[in-house]
């Protein structure tokens, strides 16, 4: 990998990314265009967040990468090493060592503070594709805030289910202004987004968006009143290391149906151990 | 080094080893391919949007002859290349010809010349062909090379059918846009609506073939139907152009193989302008006429807007055909739910047991 | 908002539409004075869809002017309106009903979501509230309460019709613009929504343009007409002294070929 430029990506593309980080900084969750390229891993395999990271990512980041809130998961390692070959950047589990966090599809639960950059990688950057699948109809409607149609939808469910039937990707509104799909985290880790001291960069490279919150962004999930927005919650804790209030994995642990619940964040877990914590199903 | 690592590591070793397959047969080399697999090197080189034979041949070895696999492959490589230049526009009328047809005369200046092609074979396997043992210089049943009593090399250039029909009037003049607005570029820009035809043409050019051909044929099939004639199917070397800064003038950097096709399309009853033929454009690198057509027939169908036609189709849907034309954007995001869901499942699993527990609880009247 | 005697709601001079060298309508004025109902009749052909088309927005007009009071009391030229405003304007002050429902309803939610809409656009957040709204408003146009989830796909024509104004009326719109509201549905069922728009017109002061070939629902609903053919207005006046006393030949026409039961 050494024919190849530090993280891969030339200063010229390198560049214009950060040309749109800025404006998407400038204009909290509003998503800009951009000229993804096309990556060594497919699209839809984090493209998106990996252009972000290469982007920003300079000799003295300390990089962490995790998939589902694990560091192990194929896709965290596959990313993990290539940025390890390109740029040569120390890497991390260890959410509070970390300067720079890739993320799929999570949140860590140890709380980030300023300084730290959180990367997400988006499928569909589009919070209104579901109800309109026309880019030109939608671009027009964040620019009219003509955001009713979500508000159906909410509605809708409500008739249907007694609650709002959305459970990953929930939208929510920044800075008051635009409406935003926070990418396929749970909503469970849909408060971490809000008023956090951290950057938050989301990259979506098939779509070709980026958009961002600075940090001490107001971000509100969308709600009614008399149905305000809630999160998932677990009847018991962590199996592994007793932790309560944050989200768990429910692993199958035989044919009988016995499910064993862990944190999905193995590094808060990992540590949580090492502190002496224990959860009923012993270290 | 933990589980998830050691089992990347072995995939890639089993990978490797499939695509050698059994080490006692010979291994392929790039110019078998490049030579005996030729037409699917010309499609890696167009949906990659890379010219170079040899690297898409290496690239169809290495995806053991999966050819999106391959396109991809080429396209990541694309990325990490400097852009020298932009040549000039392709002259096809400048074109060593190879092969000429046209649908819409008997007969025309230059003659029809059928040149190397399958169309009129009888699709017999033909199993001579499994014989390993070399049979240099022997003609192949599969091409034919016609030539019409005069050669064609007496018209030089060879003229356009499209030009006869546009000396009189018939169809449309082709609308040259103003020199100083630059050409879009959809590897260095994002697609954006409305789209002007240059960037439709980029993308159904590297479009996936499979896709590009259903949606050509359903234009046939009254999906967005506009009465296609092929004018005129081409095929052969053009030169690749230059005009370097410290020069000032052209300079050939290239002759490459490409395969054109313009298609002469009827137009009906709109109010915009009197009755004239119009066009739809294919160009593609190599020998690729079924690209090439197909590409022209939903070109044509993309320009309903700007001839005064009201987009009925699917195949008139700009953000449908040209956002879903990409066989790598396709084959990764098809692909990706086989990465872990699990966290946004167990959301799932967390409402749907909510939601039956409280069915269970308050029956429904 | 009273406007007083010398300014119209709505003030159209000189409008006009043409697809290539086809005139689809010209040279069409008319004033339309708070609590009036405008009745534009004429065959299939006349220009009168054209020219409420051109009023709403839905085609661009290429000349002319239409001016429209607003409920703050400032003027303005909704041609020329910006696109933000004019949308907001066709979602709050104004209404309109097309003649096939499914084109102004959402089939796809329910019925209390298509009322609710326009609520929930405007900053409405309450559940129970948006909900009750639709309720009341349901009842309003005479849809059973029950049916306040279900599709309007489970709909009858009628139904639906009376839903999409439901779906108009709830921000109180001051004028509404209708295409042949009585298209398509049965006799009965057509009297029953002119009784309706009747009331609505008296009990919510509304002013409306209502397109329609039927001279029966111009002369129940409207109180002054313009009749128009081949997208020029023949001839304009109270209603009923144009359909009891047509001056222009068309007009006489089309007034004596309406069958009698």
């Amino acid at each position: 990998m050494s024919a190849y430029n530090f993280a891969y990506l030339d200063e010229h593309t390198k560049r214009m990314i950060r040309r749109a980080i800025l404006k998407a900084v400038a204009v909290p969750g509003y998503q800009v265009p951009f000229g993804s390229r096309e990556m060594p891993l497919s699209y839809g395999w984090g493209t998106g967040g990996v252009q972000v990271t290469a982007s920003v990512i300079g000799p003295g980041d300390v990089l962490k990468v995790i998939d589902q809130g694990a560091d192990d998961t194929t896709n965290a390692v596959s990313i993990r090493k290539f940025f390890e070959r390109t740029t040569g950047v120390p890497t991390t589990t260890r959410t509070d060592l970390a300067t720079l966090i890739q993320s799929r599809h999570r949140i860590p639960e140890t709380p980030l503070h300023a300084g730290q950059i959180l990367v997400l990688q988006v499928p569909i950057p589009e919070p209104l594709r579901w109800l309109e699948p026309r880019e030109a109809e939608t671009r027009k409607m964040h620019a009219l805030e003509e955001y009713g149609v979500m508000h159906v939808r909410l509605y809708e469910d409500i008739t249907r289910h007694g609650r709002v039937a959305q459970t990953y990707e929930y939208p929510v509104l920044v800075n008051d202004r635009y409406l935003m799909r926070p990418s396929p985290i749970p909503k469970f880790d849909n408060p971490k987004l809000d008023m956090s001291p951290a950057l938050l960069l989301f990259g979506a490279g098939r779509e070709k968006r980026i958009y961002a919150v600075p940090p001490h962004t107001r971000v509100r999930s969308l709600d009614f009143e008399d149905h305000p927005f809630e999160v998932e919650h677990w009847d018991r804790p962590c199996a592994l290391c007793g932790a309560r209030g944050v989200f768990l994995d429910e692993i199958i642990v035989d044919d009988k149906g016995g499910r064993m619940f862990a944190c999905s964040d193995t590094d808060y877990c990992a540590r949580r151990q090492a502190e002496g914590a224990i959860g009923p199903n012993g270290a | 080094m933990k589980g998830g690592e050691r089992a990347i590591e072995n995939a890639h070793r089993l990978l490797a080893e499939e695509r050698r397959g059994d080490p006692a047969v010979p291994e392929l080399a790039l110019a078998q391919i490049d030579q005996q697999l030729g037409l699917a090197v010309d499609r890696v080189m167009i949906e990659g949007s890379l010219h170079d034979r040899e690297l898409a041949a290496l690239a169809i070895k290495q995806a053991q002859g999966d050819l999106i696999e391959a396109v991809f492959l080429l396209r990541a490589y694309r990325t990490t290349l400097p852009r020298l230049g932009v040549s000039l526009p392709l002259d096809t009328m400048r074109m060593t010809v190879g092969r000429r047809i046209s649908a819409t005369f008997k007969d025309l200046p230059g003659g029809q010349i059928l040149g190397p092609t399958f169309d009129y074979t009888h699709r017999l396997l033909d199993f001579d062909l499994g014989d390993t043992a070399a049979r240099p210089g022997d003609a192949s049943e599969e091409a034919t090379v016609v030539e019409t009593p005069e050669p064609p090399a007496t018209l030089d250039p060879l003229p356009r059918v499209v030009d006869l029909l546009d000396r009189e009037g018939l169809i449309e003049p082709v609308a040259a846009p103003p020199d100083d607005e630059p050409v879009g570029d959809l590897t260095r820009e994002p697609l954006q609506f409305p789209a002007s035809r240059d960037v439709r043409l980029q993308n159904l050019a590297r479009g996936d073939e499979g896709f590009v051909l259903a949606l050509g044929y359903a234009t046939q099939r009254g999906y967005g139907r506009n009465h296609p004639f092929a004018g005129e199917i081409r095929q052969g070397e053009v030169a690749v152009e230059l005009v370097p800064e410290e020069l000032g003038f052209a300079v050939e950097i290239a002759t490459i193989a490409v395969t054109e096709c313009q298609m002469v399309n009827q137009f009906r009853g709109s109010a915009v302008a009197p009755p004239q033929f119009t066009r739809g454009y294919g160009l593609v690198f190599g020998n690729a006429e079924r690209k090439a057509m197909a590409m022209a027939l939903v070109d044509r169908a993309l320009r309903c807007r700007e001839l005064g036609e009201a987009p009925g189709s699917p195949t008139q849907d700009e953000e449908f055909v040209l956002y879903h034309s990409d066989s790598v954007e396709a084959s990764g995001f098809v692909q990706h739910l086989k990465l872990p869901h699990y966290v946004d499942f167990q959301s799932e699993l967390v409402l749907v047991r909510d939601l039956r527990a409280a069915a269970g609880a308050v029956p429904k009247p | 908002m009273s406007l007083g005697d010398d300014r119209p709601l709505l003030s159209v001079r000189r409008l006009v539409k043409r697809y290539g060298p086809q005139v689809a309508c010209l040279d069409v004025g008319f004033d339309l004075w708070l609590g009036e109902v405008l009745g534009v009749v004429g065959e299939s052909g006349s220009g009168k869809t054209t020219v409420l088309d051109c009023l709403s927005g839905r085609v661009a007009a290429d000349g002319g002017r239409v001016e429209y009071a607003t409920a703050v009391g400032d003027v303005v030229d909704v041609r020329r309106l910006d696109e933000p405003r004019r949308r907001r304007l066709l979602r709050t002050e104004w209404g309109v009903v097309h003649q096939n429902p499914r084109d102004g309803l959402r089939m796809g939610v329910t019925a209390g979501a298509n009322v609710g809409e326009r609520l929930m656009a405007l900053g409405a957040r309450h559940y129970g509230g948006i909900r009750d709204a639709a309720l009341s408003w349901l009842t309003q146009v005479e849809i059973a309460a029950d049916r306040v989830d279900d599709l309007p796909e489970t709909f009858s024509g009628g139904m639906q019709q009376r839903l999409q104004i439901a779906r108009n009326l709830v921000t109180r719109p001051r004028l509404v613009l209708m295409d042949e509201p009585t298209g398509g549905l049965d006799v009965s069922v057509q009297a029953r929504l002119l009784d309706l728009l009747r009331g609505f017109v008296a009990d919510l002061g509304l002013s409306a343009i209502i397109v329609t070939h039927d001279l029966a629902v111009a002369r129940l609903l409207a109180h002054r007409l313009l009749v128009m053919r081949a997208g020029e207005v023949v001839e304009s006046g109270l209603t009923d002294q144009v359909l009891d006393d047509p001056q222009h030949p068309y007009s006489q026409l089309l007034v004596s070929s309406v069958l009698h039961p």
